[in-house]
């Protein structure tokens, strides 16, 4: 009876206020640890480029692109560990078909957004449906879910390895099917459109950062009846203009690189954002559920293929979307560019950092772009810098001819000559490295509770240590 | 707050407890269970051999057997992991022969597992918060906007405290913040005795819950499954240990060779020839 009055009681203090503030120091403390871990390797690793840079004496010019482009590696390889998390991290889903779902992204994006065709003084082969950029990227999205979700549909009832294999597979179907001259070109209903076969398509479509500003500018527009306000005061009036004072001559090509790199780390931010949502609730704790035991998952009372199909065609259309901003700002598109290496490079990214961490996978891929896909280049360029651009020895007849004689200088310079060739070398040794050393990752096995709210014990734990409730069961203490 | 709070306790206990109020409508159905001419064919062997059985509410039935009788099919085509070749099974009145696991976890029939199967690189806390059914937040835009998250926040912490009570309950509630990978057998047969509770079950099939458990964990375990047969659960047990079943199930079925050899009271049982032949004498 003590219990029927004082049991709400203690829910309300016991189970609200002391729980909510918990709750965000809980989290505040957890951000900020991550935001300060990610911010601290960023500026990390933008001071050895810088010092990297400075040390060779770059032209500024030459300076800010190599930052803006490791800005840009960076938030794509995030961007791609972040989506294959969310499959392999979270749900234990083996996806090796990475590439097939944004080439899917990119080419369904060109299909829509491309001027139609004969439109204009575009020069390509086909046109498109010359719909804006806007929905071209969110159809392109639909796009690669749904294919993840043919995908998914047969092959998640089997077991793992039958789904990398069907993955695999499928993103060299599309690799093919984009190269095939059957559909490279064709006329539905009055669009000439097409796939372009071999030669690939060119994307002349708007440049995604310009039509992002511009429609950012819409309101401005309306308030000032002005055209591109953002675009053409700002954009080009003001932030191109100030570049211009430093970076001569030409500096729009530098801005817009950089400007749509930082664009990029802010869509990485949203996935972010969105997975680490997405993970820290009771959905994403039955996605863990079902990576570690499918079967106890589905005896609770889970429909875990439901759950599968879900986080892999949500994994599929973010992997569509990494495809489209990633392909869809370079002019044009080939088929061949879209080989399983792609796939791998992005594995290897979620394994630096550590599956099924959200925080370990942005780390991943910024210690990816950085150090092993853009970091060889980039030390071969300050080294030949330094030495002052010596000749490398053509064949490694003779590199090696000097070895032996005790002079290895020529057999170094090949070395470095031959960097962008070893780069797939050391990622394959860094990568045997990790396994055996640390396969968990940079951040892996970290407890990131899947729970919308901090767990800890919703009442003073000074009450619990009474033997009571043991004897009553499962009724509120008091 | 050690005194009596027997009676008033236990029945608010049964107010607030969902699964207790399905044993409310006792009078509607007295065997939840009814399992009929159950058949399940592995190529030529046959596992189960037109096996029919009923189980009564918040009894505790033992099902014993030697090694192959069949028990673990049994269960496994009771639940949905495998699908029988013929027979029917019936809960509270409802076929739910064929029907996938989850579906027949959904409908408050809930197993565990021979070996214990805990979601290792979950913490305990996880592992029990995945459990209940029906919750808002396992939809993917209900956990995602913000607008909807605020239910899903509220529910959380609804089940947040059902978690702790039921782990202090099985007396591992300091282990909450621990991989469930790191517990020991023993705790980990706990751990999923009180996850399948939090599923708000009506009936507990356990399988081989006391396997591999020290004797003392085995009583505290035998305790719970007392407790909670008391407030209302049924359970039906799977066990090599015939002991153990004999002195604490009021009834014990006995399968040999995929056939149901005897089904009564654990004395009846020991009495029966075929029984004593099938452990004793007949082929293992």
């Amino acid at each position: 009876m003590t219990d029927d009055e004082s049991s709400p009681e203690g829910e309300e203090t016991g189970g609200e206020g002391p729980a909510e503030s918990r709750q965000r120091r809980g989290f505040d403390a957890l951000f900020d640890s991550d935001a300060i871990m990610l911010l601290a390797l960023l500026l990390g690793i933008y001071a050895v480029y810088v010092v990297g840079g400075v040390v060779i004496g770059f032209p500024l010019r030459g300076l800010v692109n190599q930052l803006g482009q490791l800005t840009f590696w960076i938030a794509v390889f995030g961007m791609g560990a972040l989506a294959l998390n969310l499959h392999w991290g979270y749900t234990g889903l083996f996806n090796i078909g990475i590439v097939g779902f944004m080439a899917t992204g990119v080419y369904v994006t060109a299909i829509v957004s491309k001027p139609v065709f004969g439109s204009g003084t575009s020069a390509a082969e086909v046109g498109g449906l010359g719909l804006p950029l806007f929905v071209g990227i969110v159809v392109g999205m639909v796009a690669a879910g749904l294919l993840g979700l043919v995908a998914a549909l047969p092959a998640l009832r089997l077991r793992a390895d039958y789904l990398a294999i069907v993955t695999i597979a499928l993103s060299e179907i599309v690799r093919f099917t984009l190269l095939s001259d059957a559909v490279s070109k064709g006329t539905f209903g009055g669009y000439t459109i097409g796939l372009g076969g071999g030669d690939g398509v060119i994307l002349d479509f708007a440049d995604p950062h310009e039509a992002f500003v511009k429609a950012l500018s819409a309101p401005f527009d309306l308030i000032l009846g002005t055209e591109d306000y953002l675009w053409e005061e700002i954009y080009l009036g003001v932030l191109v203009d100030a570049a211009g004072a430093i970076i001569r001559p030409n500096p729009k090509p530098v801005v817009d690189n950089f400007f749509y790199a930082a664009l990029l780390l802010i869509v990485m931010g949203g996935f972010y954002a969105l997975l680490r949502r997405t993970g820290n609730s009771p959905f994403g704790r039955v996605l863990k559920g079902i990576r570690e035991d499918e079967d106890v998952t589905n005896a609770l009372g889970k429909d875990t293929n439901l759950f599968k199909i879900k986080s892999f065609v949500v994994g599929c259309a973010l992997m569509g979307l990494v495809g489209i901003l990633w392909f869809g700002a370079q002019g044009s598109v080939t088929p061949n560019t879209f080989r399983p290496r792609i796939t791998f490079y992005i594995w290897i990214a979620l394994i630096i950092g550590g599956a099924g961490s959200n925080t370990g996978s942005v780390i991943g891929g910024a210690i990816f772009a950085a150090f092993l896909f853009q970091g060889p280049l980039y030390f071969k360029n300050v080294v030949e810098t330094v030495l002052g651009n010596p000749e490398a020895p053509a064949s490694f007849g003779a590199a090696m001819a000097q070895v032996g004689a005790g002079d290895v200088v020529p057999f170094l310079l090949y070395t470095l000559d031959s960097l962008r060739q070893l780069q797939l070398v050391i990622m394959g040794l860094v990568l045997i490295w990790l396994m055996h050393n640390r396969p968990q990752g940079m951040l892996g096995h970290r407890k990131e509770i899947a729970s919308s709210i901090p767990l800890s014990r919703p009442s003073a734990p000074a009450e619990t240590d009474d033997g009571s409730v043991a004897t009553d069961g499962g009724d509120p203490r008091e | 707050m050690s005194e009596p709070e027997s009676s008033a306790a236990d029945a608010t206990d049964e107010t607030e407890r969902p699964s207790a109020s399905a044993g409310d409508d006792v009078e509607t159905d007295a065997a939840p269970l009814q399992v009929r001419d159950l058949r399940k064919e592995f190529g030529a062997i046959t596992a189960v051999d037109d096996a029919s059985f009923d189980i009564e509410r918040g009894s505790l039935t033992g099902l014993i057997g030697p090694n192959g009788a069949g028990k673990s099919t049994t269960f496994n085509c009771i639940t949905g992991v495998h699908q029988p070749t013929a027979g029917s099974v019936r809960f509270n009145g409802e076929e739910i022969t064929g029907l996938a696991p989850h579906q027949v976890a959904d409908r408050g029939l809930v197993r565990t597992f021979q070996i214990a199967r805990e979601l290792g690189q979950m913490t305990v806390l996880e592992n029990m918060m995945v459990a209940p059914k029906g919750q808002v937040g396992e939809s993917l835009w209900r956990s995602v906007l913000p607008f909807a998250r605020r239910a899903v926040d509220r529910q959380e912490e609804e089940i947040l405290e059902r978690a702790w009570e039921t782990l202090e309950f099985f007396e591992i509630d300091h282990l909450a913040d621990e991989y469930a990978s790191n517990l020991s057998g023993g705790q980990r047969k706990l751990l999923e005795l009180a996850r399948a509770l939090l599923t708000d079950p009506e009936m507990l099939l356990l399988d081989e819950p006391f396997a591999g458990v020290n004797p003392t964990l085995e009583d505290r375990l035998l305790d719970h499954v007392h407790d909670l047969r008391e407030q209302g659960y049924t359970f039906l047990i799977v066990e090599h240990d015939m002991d153990l079943i004999m002195q604490n199930c009021e009834r014990v079925i006995v399968m040999h060779q995929g056939r149901i050899l005897t089904d009564g009271t654990p004395e009846e049982v020991k009495n029966d020839e075929d029984v004593i032949e099938a452990y004793l004498g007949g082929e293992v």
